[in-house]
């Protein structure tokens, strides 16, 4: 009977434990239907929170965070497009609240620069390979004339070494 | 033959030493405003003292500080005296009060004195919002036509304001003279 108590009070701590780590803010929003749902997930989690700056507002905690949602609830609801709405929230915070930052002249290492970079290290590579190619059709794993007379003479000078 | 290739390394080296050096400098807690150049935002709200409704054409005629607070931040506390100070020196300077308790604020200006000129009531942060505060305290720069010039976050202590906020408010109070 003890055990089996305490099993379950066990059980239910891991189980709030668990519950705390699962989503950090919870608000109750009715929404109309699944799409504007879906909508409101996808916003709350591109846009970053200004407050705590690692964390989407869909994760954060912050006072700000929850203003936003709002907000994000409140324009949904006004039945505002997606582009409005992170415009409205750009407008206020800057470039910085979208983790998908728009592409522009600012942007464009950011977007592009990962690929430049890429490519650059895939023209490197094909220079090597080439240049390995090259100089094996040339037979330059055997020893020039020249080559030969010096290290016969290398050879010659060890032996007299010993 | 190909001793080029050797400096490689340390070229690479040097490039990220230079930005990880800048990186040492960077707040990136401190978020450039998108706000500088815009108009201040339009907003109808009661002051503070519940005497009067302020609108943004209340801000109008001369450059100011508005300094964004609230009783629950303990650096507003911190930030308070100097605040006196400035207005005691004549510089203008505007409160929003920003998502707080009124009855708090009210408590907290009779008891640290006011240095606000005008003392806006922004109990539930939309004027906050359109501003894109998103702490407290935060002061802009506006100047006389209420176009933000400037933001400052974290505390105005008396290097903040020598440094930033003076020669940029000195600026705009001669721009404001014809």
């Amino acid at each position: 009977m003890r055990r089996g108590l305490a099993a379950v009070v066990l059980g239910l701590a891991l189980g709030l434990g668990l519950a705390g780590v699962a989503r950090a803010a919870i608000d109750t929003y009715q929404f109309r239907d699944d799409a504007e749902r879906e909508r409101y997930q996808q916003l709350t989690k591109e846009l970053r929170c200004p407050k705590c700056q690692n964390q989407d507002i869909a994760d954060s905690n912050a006072p700000i965070a929850a203003d936003l949602r709002r907000e994000i609830f409140r324009m949904l609801g006004e039945g505002k497009n997606n582009a409005q709405i992170v415009d409205f929230m750009v407008d206020r915070y800057g470039d910085f609240v979208r983790y998908k930052p728009a592409l522009s002249a600012r942007t464009w290492l950011l977007w592009f620069g990962p690929g430049v970079l890429l490519a650059g290290g895939f023209v490197v590579l094909a220079v090597i390979v080439r240049r390995r190619r090259a100089t094996v059709a040339h037979g330059a794993n055997e020893l020039s004339v020249e080559e030969r007379e010096r290290l016969a003479k290398l050879l010659e000078k060890e032996q007299t070494h010993d | 033959m190909k001793r080029w290739i050797m400096v490689v390394p340390l070229a690479v080296f040097l490039l990220v030493a230079v930005f990880l050096y800048k990186g040492l400098f960077l707040k990136p807690d401190e978020l450039p405003s998108a706000m500088i150049g815009k108009p201040f935002p339009a907003f109808a709200l009661a002051s503070v003292q519940g005497d009067r409704n302020l609108t943004q054409a209340d801000l109008l005629g001369r450059p100011a500080l508005v300094n964004v607070w609230g009783t629950w931040c303990p650096s507003c506390k911190v930030e308070h005296p100097y605040l006196n100070q400035l207005a005691e020196r004549g510089v203008v300077i505007h409160g929003v009060n920003y998502k707080d308790d009124n009855g708090a604020a009210l408590k907290w200006l009779a008891e640290y004195h006011n240095p606000y000129q005008l003392d806006i009531r922004d109990e539930q942060g939309t004027l906050g919002l359109d501003l894109g505060v998103y702490g407290a305290p935060e002061t802009f720069l506006i100047d006389a036509k209420g176009i933000i010039r400037y933001k400052h976050v974290g505390i105005v202590d008396a290097s903040v304001w020598r440094e930033q906020l003076a020669p940029l408010y000195q600026g705009l109070v001669d721009e404001a003279k014809p």
